[in-house]
């Protein structure tokens, strides 16, 4: 049911973990729906030099985490937050129906991340 | 890979005793048990001695048993049968909420064609009392569909009682006995009841095949219309050789059936008691005692289900889950939200269903990569403490 590349992802997340004093940190989903995405994200000159997650949730949660956090990583801010839940799909060669909605909260949960790190910003200045 | 299968609650492989009886059934003996020529015949004779096999097993006489195409299908066939052949009496079911979906579906689509339907709360174990079954029961009472164990958590319902409640109040009793056939001792007086579903898949026989216990007397409407096969009520050319290979499989089931039950339940007793000692955070679902022998259901706090089927799987060991993922909804298992549990907590389920093929060394296995697991799956966690 999944791609050996969903599988990879799974079994050999990337960018697992947290990041102290992370520029920017978001969290979507909750424990009732059964996933939680918490990505946090280091940012040095408009670009991601570094993001980490910690997911709650199913094979696809956690390998479109994965995934998603390496199709950000060295991008700058406007490129991670074009990123598109269908991207993160076709990056891992498909999901199944069922599991889109995961999709979809990678993309947020690194929206939420850049989101936060922009409030930060502001609040800075 | 040494695969480990501990799944036996989903289906079970065919054994080999049952196949070589089923074979002849396909090719050689291809007979239409309905036709007086000599094959014919033969289906015929094979197809009653099996009817008489199956009744044996159960304490039922042979023209109480029917053979169908499965659990769902005697569950279908028993309550919408029912509902119908006796909507002129009453329209309400009593049934509960932990049922298999096979009824609780059946009695959702009741409830649209104008029945009234009580689904029974059930307490932190799963079990529901014969007092409950009572105070439900009102004139308009036809039918008490209740589940003699349940296939997630393993709870075994106390069906003797009820059987006694619903004889009391004249009432049509129907039991799931799909997950005790061959688990526990099942006997269709003793247990009091008019209607029972059985599967063969689930105790080594083959899939697509099943039987429904009709008391003598009891009035259902027939669910497959057509030609006069199984007395006139259940129509279709014979699936004989899955006749046969049911048969078998139920006769090899209840054989020695407690000295089996006790190998089992102690395996069962050694991976609870080995999950609960090296895994912090984690509960056994079900009743500590009143339980199927073969079944062990834990939560797992802070983690999903489907992610730890897939490590297991990774690890050559084959389990299942309540959770959303696994269930292919957004809600975890209809069975643990009933037992109380939190959405979280149910979405950490894990089932293991053991059979009289697994032996200490797969339970061992179980107890020597799940730990590793679970701490894997925690590490990545956000909601881990």
């Amino acid at each position: 049911m999944y791609s050996d590349k969903v599988m990879d992802h799974f079994s050999n997340p990337r960018n697992v973990g947290e990041i102290e004093n992370a520029d920017g940190i978001g969290m979507v989903g909750n424990a009732k729906c059964g996933d939680i995405m918490k990505m946090f994200i280091k940012v040095e000159k408009n670009v991601i030099t570094d993001v980490k997650f910690k997911t709650f949730g199913c094979g696809a949660a956690i390998a479109t985490s994965s995934m998603s956090t390496e199709m950000v990583k060295g991008k700058t801010i406007e490129e991670a937050m074009a990123l598109t839940n269908k991207a993160v799909a076709e990056a891992l060669d498909g999901l199944p129906t069922q599991k889109i909605h995961c999709s979809m909260l990678a993309e947020e949960a690194i929206h939420a991340a850049i989101e936060d790190y922009k409030k930060k910003q502001q609040q800075g200045d | 890979m040494n695969r480990i299968y501990l799944d036996n609650a989903a289906t079970t492989p065919v054994a080999a005793e049952v196949l070589q009886k089923m074979l002849p059934y396909f090719s050689d003996v291809y007979g239409n048990a309905s036709s007086i020529y000599a094959t014919g015949r033969e289906a015929r004779k094979a197809l009653e001695n099996a009817r008489a096999t199956v009744a044996a097993a159960i304490g039922a006489k042979p023209n109480e048993i029917y053979f169908t195409a499965g659990g769902s299908e005697s569950d279908n066939w028993a309550i919408k049968g029912a509902a119908y052949a006796n909507s002129g009496k009453g329209k309400h079911i009593i049934t509960t909420a932990i049922e298999h979906h096979a009824v609780l579906n059946t009695c959702q689509y009741l409830e649209k064609k104008g029945f009234a339907v009580t689904y029974l709360p059930v307490d932190e174990f799963g079990r529901v009392t014969a007092e409950q079954v009572q105070a439900a029961i009102t004139p308009e009472t036809i039918l008490i569909t209740i589940m003699a164990a349940n296939n997630e958590i393993g709870t075994l319902e106390p069906i003797e009682e009820i059987g006694r409640v619903a004889r009391n109040h004249k009432t049509l009793f129907h039991s799931d006995a799909v997950q005790a056939m061959g688990a526990i001792p099942v006997d269709v007086v003793k247990w009091g009841v008019d209607m029972l579903s059985m599967s063969a898949h689930k105790i080594h026989g083959p899939k697509g095949a099943g039987v429904l216990y009709l008391k003598n007397g009891v009035r259902v409407d027939p669910l497959i219309h057509g030609g006069a096969q199984e007395r006139g009520r259940r129509a279709g050319t014979e699936n004989l050789a899955g006749i046969v290979g049911t048969a078998e499989a139920v006769r090899l089931a209840t054989k020695d059936l407690q000295e089996k039950a006790a190998k089992i339940s102690a395996l069962r007793d050694r991976l609870i008691a080995g999950v609960i000692k090296t895994i912090p955070d984690v509960r056994l679902n079900g009743h500590p005692t009143e339980r199927l022998p073969g079944n062990a259901n834990f939560s797992v706090k802070f983690i999903e289900g489907e992610g730890m089927l897939l490590r297991l799987d990774m690890a050559g060991i084959a389990a299942s889950s309540g959770s959303a993922c696994t269930s292919g909804s957004l809600d975890p298992s209809h069975v643990l939200l009933a037992i109380g549990l939190p959405h979280e907590i149910a979405h950490g389920s894990l089932r293991f269903s053991i059979s009289d093929k697994t032996v200490q060394e797969d339970i061992d296995e179980v107890l020597r990569v799940l730990p590793g697991i679970v701490n894997t799956l925690r590490d990545m966690s956000p909601i881990m403490a």
